[in-house]
């Protein structure tokens, strides 16, 4: 099949700065090879998916502001349909983890991307969602949210400006648009990447939940 | 000073007494209770503010500072206890006096492990109930591995241990329950659309109405405090923009005063006044989102993006001088870090003229509507003395009439050369609290106008040592941050990074109240009383 | 205009959808036994309303989002597609592979079965909305009784969905709605009882051929501009919008009933809601508007005639749209009331007014106070 360069509507394809993933990602796609009906629905679906990317609210600090900021009138992040931010993690596709996470908020926050229904991304939203930022050396801050859950797309910044936060979202929409839904490279399969990564997750991650612990992993 | 050093001593004989710079009573901590008591039941005194209280690790010692402020007189002294048992410390609590040195002493539990005979509940705060060791302490061993990150649900107790002294002298430790065995407990946060931030409100419900809250803080605590202690003054102001993010020009100005009270440096006139306006436009900013945010939490969403805009301007006024859109890191010690855009004076006066416009447009999309006024008005009333006793400064308090702005109580900069009205209501509920920020925008608008066409000529920074070392001593250092009174403590051994720093944030108070003024009312009510005590989460969790 | 003069400009349109309708059905029966006749139309209106109602609630999806887009200075969806047409759409095909996640502890039939009672009520009432000039699914002579019950069953199913959940913020979010429901359908019954008065029919196709001459607004003048305040207020307190958007406050209970539901079990509910807001402008335009009637100015020949000549369809959607922006012109200006508060407007002033507008009318009626 052929896959054209990916862009989004009105941005041209040499402005993306990391082209080389895409193409890599797009590498794989065209190796792994599919047939034409399944093809074309895929890129239905793709479609329909790019398009459409419900953020979780979500913001412990900082960055929750500029993400505020960034759905309001001058930044209007509705223009992309991305304003529809469901407060229930169950109907929303991505999660901008705008902020610090703490020791204290981690169970909670993996719970929230357990939460979440597939297919689902995460964007690590400024310094302290990346690495801890200014407050790495902190007794009580979690080094990194890439430990805890896998992430799609980093957005560097101390908040990272509105602009910043649109480009990470179209990455992502670029990103969720060379996946391949039927068969290739799917969710469930890049959830096994991550638990090789890192062994020591998968054991909490099936294991018995408490009691009001709320999903059956399928 | 000298009248309330004989009354005090006449009365405790065993009390010592210090004053450089500020007035300072040691006690025991057997009579610790009783001077308080005296401090604020004396008519005379009316000590009945409680600032804050600051845990102290002296290596040999444990002890607290408790700062405290007369309404009347507006005089802030300090109080000192100390304790040498580092295993087991205890000292007595005065929960009993104020309301919110309940939370405080938590706190102070929290970070040094100081146990405090007589609050009712002495739970940790922002750590989790199976932390180990007390972060704060000096010989605190923060190797990760014992208190590492984990992915599995913290353990709850429904629980919570009180020490209480019996007639003997003994002292005992109690179980008590927060909830009743029936209680229908909801848990509101910490990830909810509400509480602005990642703030936990386990909540009892019969019904719609509300029986009791317990408010649970720490999850976005980040050891600011203690981040401070490894790092040099300079290095310690770029903090102070992102705890309470809208009033970073405020706290770094605290910050920066605090520092320049203990190093002997003036800044120049032109910074001060930079730094009056910066404060005065961010104060205009946060109010803003303030009244926005507001508005959403009572489902009018339109009204936030009218209130952006506003906010947008004032953005990008900062942006042009500062380079940021939040985290300025623009006050600098001695000074500010560069100076004014050629555009500055444009700019601010072109916001000058849209803000009386918006502000009308705001009335009446919304402070008229006959829906608004049904939800906020006599909803989640605080009288004046609970204000006082809850701390709950800033526009909130001055809602229940308590006049508290700082920068009429105690001026710094040039505020006391500007003419600005303190805005005060006298009804406490969420409605005043509302109209008070709106009417701040017109005061701080007021401030702006007096200093824009007078901005003086000259240095913008002021000789600073460029190893910047304190004398040994503590200072402290109170500003108006947006929401409130912004109070920050150094103690210093005469290095270059500070000993310890306390910084206390209006946020904290305005969350423990909350569960004093929802009592019986409904859920609904609870996101309002929230939305109206405007607490920053970062802000209280520090 | 007099009446027989409006039957013949419109009869000069080819708008009489009856006639088609009642010629297809001929045809088929005499190429086939009436029973096969009979399942292939059942069939064939099936999949016409799923596509009607499918696209209905993406029209309104992307209605709301620009109209609310334009209220808050902002530009609203404009990249999928010229205008952001297609966005809805792109929204359809993400939620229709988004996974649908399986809880433990709870309920799972009636988890499974909510979504689906709240979607089938709102479709049941398709059936009896007069949708063009003979173009109704089915007509009979409790239509509008029919369509009152139908959209009562759709509180079953959040009640269901909240309650099944086992998750204390949909609990309380369904109770809120039960109590909301409950009370408000009383307001929406009684003003439709009102105007069934004046119209003395509770026959949909009636309804509308009575507002030949006037539309019942005009008609019934006073009671009738009371009943339909009280009618707007109810409608939209009864689709579950702002300001009665308590069931779902997202600033209070997340979600609300549906905080649990994920992939296209919550597209159901989502969708359910628009097509509720639908239907409830829809009831609007057939009780005091006119239904499928052109808008008439009595005298003005010349006008009168252009506006025969726009399709009876048309005119209904264009009523139905118009009614429903102002409906969302309220959740995007009003802040949300207190259960307390919801439920005092409700049993302390509208049910009293909606009463006494009752007796009002019927003294109307008798007195023969009207055009």
């Amino acid at each position: 099949m052929e896959v054209k360069k990916i862009t989004t509507k009105s941005m041209p394809y040499e402005d993306w700065k990391d082209n080389e993933y895409i193409e890599h990602l797009v590498e794989e796609l065209r190796a792994s090879g599919t047939n034409v009906l399944v093809g074309s629905l895929d890129k239905l679906i793709n479609w329909g998916r790019s398009n459409s990317l419900w953020p979780l609210t979500f913001a412990t600090s900082c960055c929750g502001i500029e993400f505020v900021s960034l759905g309001a009138a001058r930044f209007d992040m509705a223009r992309f349909g991305w304003e529809v931010a469901r407060s229930s993690p169950r109907q929303a596709d991505f999660m901008m983890v705008a902020g610090t996470i703490v020791n204290r908020m981690v169970p909670v926050f993996r719970r929230l991307y357990d939460q979440l229904a597939e297919p689902k991304y995460v964007i690590a939203c400024g310094s302290c969602a990346i690495s801890g930022g200014p407050f790495r050396k902190s007794y009580h801050v979690a080094k990194g949210i890439e430990d805890i859950v896998p992430v799609d797309v980093f957005c560097p910044g101390c908040p990272p400006r509105p602009e910043a936060m649109i480009y990470s979202i179209m990455q992502l929409s670029r990103k969720v648009k060379v996946e391949k839904f039927f068969g290739g490279v799917n969710r469930q399969e890049k959830r096994q990447d991550f638990f090789r990564e890192h062994p020591e997750q998968e054991a909490l991650y099936n294991p018995v939940l408490p009691d009001d612990a709320d999903r059956t992993n399928k | 000073m000298s009248n309330l050093q004989e009354k005090i001593a006449k009365l405790f004989p065993e009390a010592s007494f210090e004053d450089a710079g500020e007035f300072r009573i040691t006690v025991p901590d057997a009579r610790l209770h009783d001077l308080v008591k005296t401090l604020r039941d004396d008519s005379e005194l009316r000590f009945d503010y409680l600032v804050t209280i600051v845990g102290m690790d002296w290596k040999t010692s444990l002890g607290c500072i408790y700062y405290l402020m007369s309404t009347r007189s507006k005089q802030v002294i300090a109080v000192k206890v100390s304790t040498d048992d580092r295993d087991k410390p205890m000292l007595h609590s005065i929960a009993d006096l104020y309301h919110i040195a309940q939370f405080y002493e938590r706190e102070v539990y929290d970070f040094y492990g100081i146990i405090f005979i007589g609050n009712p509940d002495m739970r940790r705060l922002f750590l989790n109930i199976d932390w180990k060791g007390y972060p704060l302490r000096k010989d605190y061993d923060d190797n990760p591995s014992l208190n590492p990150v984990s992915i599995e649900n913290e353990r709850q107790s429904d629980f919570t241990d009180q020490w209480v002294e019996t007639a003997s002298g003994e002292v005992r430790k109690n179980e008590r329950r927060i909830f009743a065995p029936e209680d229908f407990v909801v848990n509101i946060g910490p990830q909810h659309p509400a509480t602005h931030g990642v703030l936990r409100f386990r909540t009892a419900i019969d019904g719609e109405t509300i029986k009791r809250i317990d408010v649970y803080m720490g999850y976005i605590h980040r050891g600011i405090e203690k981040l401070c202690e490894d790092l040099n003054y300079p290095q310690t102001l770029h903090f102070m923009d992102r705890m309470d993010y809208f009033s970073a020009h405020n706290y770094h100005h605290g910050l920066c005063l605090c520092i320049e009270k203990a190093a002997g440096i003036e800044a120049p006139r032109r910074a001060q006044v930079i730094r009056v306006l910066m404060d005065e436009l961010s104060r205009i900013a946060s109010h803003c989102l303030f009244l926005g945010t507001f508005c959403m939490d009572l489902g009018a969403t339109t009204m936030l993006f009218y209130t952006l805009r506003v906010r947008e301007q004032i953005l990008d006024i900062m942006e042009r001088t500062c380079g940021a859109r939040m985290t300025f890191n623009y006050d600098t010690i001695g000074g500010v870090m560069q100076d004014l855009d050629e555009n500055f004076v444009a700019d601010v006066k072109a916001l000058l003229d849209v803000i009386p416009a918006n502000i009308k447009e705001y009335n009446k999309l919304f402070t008229g509507n006959v829906i608004t006024r049904n939800r906020m008005e006599g909803v989640g009333v605080l009288t004046n003395e609970d204000a006082v006793s809850y701390a709950i400064t800033g526009p909130s308090g001055r809602a229940s009439g308590w006049a508290c702005d700082v920068r009429k109580t105690h001026p710094y900069a040039i505020y006391n050369e500007l003419e600005f009205d303190e805005v005060i209501r006298h009804e406490g509920d969420s409605m005043a609290r509302f109209k008070n920020r709106i009417d701040e925008i017109t005061q701080s608008a007021r401030i702006i106008a007096q200093l824009i066409d007078n901005i003086p000529e000259g240095e913008i920074q002021a000789k600073v040592p460029k190893v910047l070392k304190l004398p040994v001593g503590h200072w402290f250092q109170l500003v108006e941050g947006c929401r409130g009174l912004f109070g920050v403590y150094i103690e210093s051994d005469g290095s270059t990074k500070p000993y310890r720093m306390k910084l206390v944030t209006p946020s904290m108070p305005a969350a423990c109240v909350v569960d004093h003024i929802t009592r019986g009312q409904k859920i609904a009510d609870l996101i309002t009383i929230g939305g109206s005590m405007d607490y920053i989460v970062p802000d209280m969790d520090r | 205009m007099g009446s027989e003069q409006l039957i013949q400009s419109s009869s000069l349109t080819v708008d009489d959808f009856g006639s088609w309708t009642a010629a297809f059905d001929s045809m088929l029966n005499s190429w086939m036994p009436s029973w096969c006749a009979t399942l292939l139309e059942c069939v064939l209106v099936g999949v016409g309303l799923l596509l009607v109602y499918a696209l209905l609630a993406l029209f309104y999806i992307l209605y709301e989002r620009k109209v609310c887009a334009y209220f808050q200075c902002r530009l609203g969806p404009n990249r999928v597609g010229p205008w952001g047409l297609f966005q809805a759409f792109a929204d359809m095909f993400k939620m229709l592979i988004k996974e649908i996640i399986e809880l433990k502890h709870i309920d799972k039939f009636l988890f499974a079965l909510a979504p689906y009672l709240v979607i089938i009520a709102s479709m049941l009432c398709f059936a009896v909305l007069p949708w063009g000039n003979g173009l109704q699914i089915i007509n009979f002579n409790i239509g509008i009784f029919f369509l009152l019950a139908c959209s009562s069953i759709g509180v079953l199913g959040i009640l269901l969905a909240g309650w099944s959940s086992n998750n204390k913020f949909t609990l309380v979010g369904a109770l809120r709605s039960g109590s909301q429901m409950v009370s408000y359908e009383l307001s929406v019954g009684l003003s439709i009882l009102t105007m069934c008065c004046f119209a003395g029919t509770l026959d949909v196709a009636e309804i509308v051929n009575a507002q030949r001459d006037h539309w019942f607004i005009v008609s019934a003048h006073v009671p009738a501009i009371i009943a339909f305040l009280i009618y707007l207020v109810a409608g939209t307190a009864e689709t579950n919008r702002g300001p009665f958007d308590l069931p779902e406050a997202e600033s209070e209970l997340t979600a609300g009933y549906h905080t649990e539901y994920s992939g296209i079990h919550f597209g159901f509910f989502y969708l359910a809601e628009y097509l509720n807001l639908f239907i409830v402008s829809g009831v609007a335009a057939l009780m005091f508007f006119g239904g499928w009637l052109p808008f008439n100015i009595e005298g003005w020949d010349g006008f009168n005639h252009i506006m025969g000549y726009i399709p009876s369809v048309l005119w209904f959607l264009i009523k139905a749209f118009i009614i429903s922006f102002v409906i969302i012109w309220f959740k995007w200006t009003f802040p949300r009331l207190r259960i307390d508060q919801l439920l005092k407007l409700e049993w302390k002033y509208l049910l009293p007014i909606n009463l006494f507008n009752l007796v009002l009318m019927t003294v109307i009626i008798l007195t023969g106070f009207h055009f």
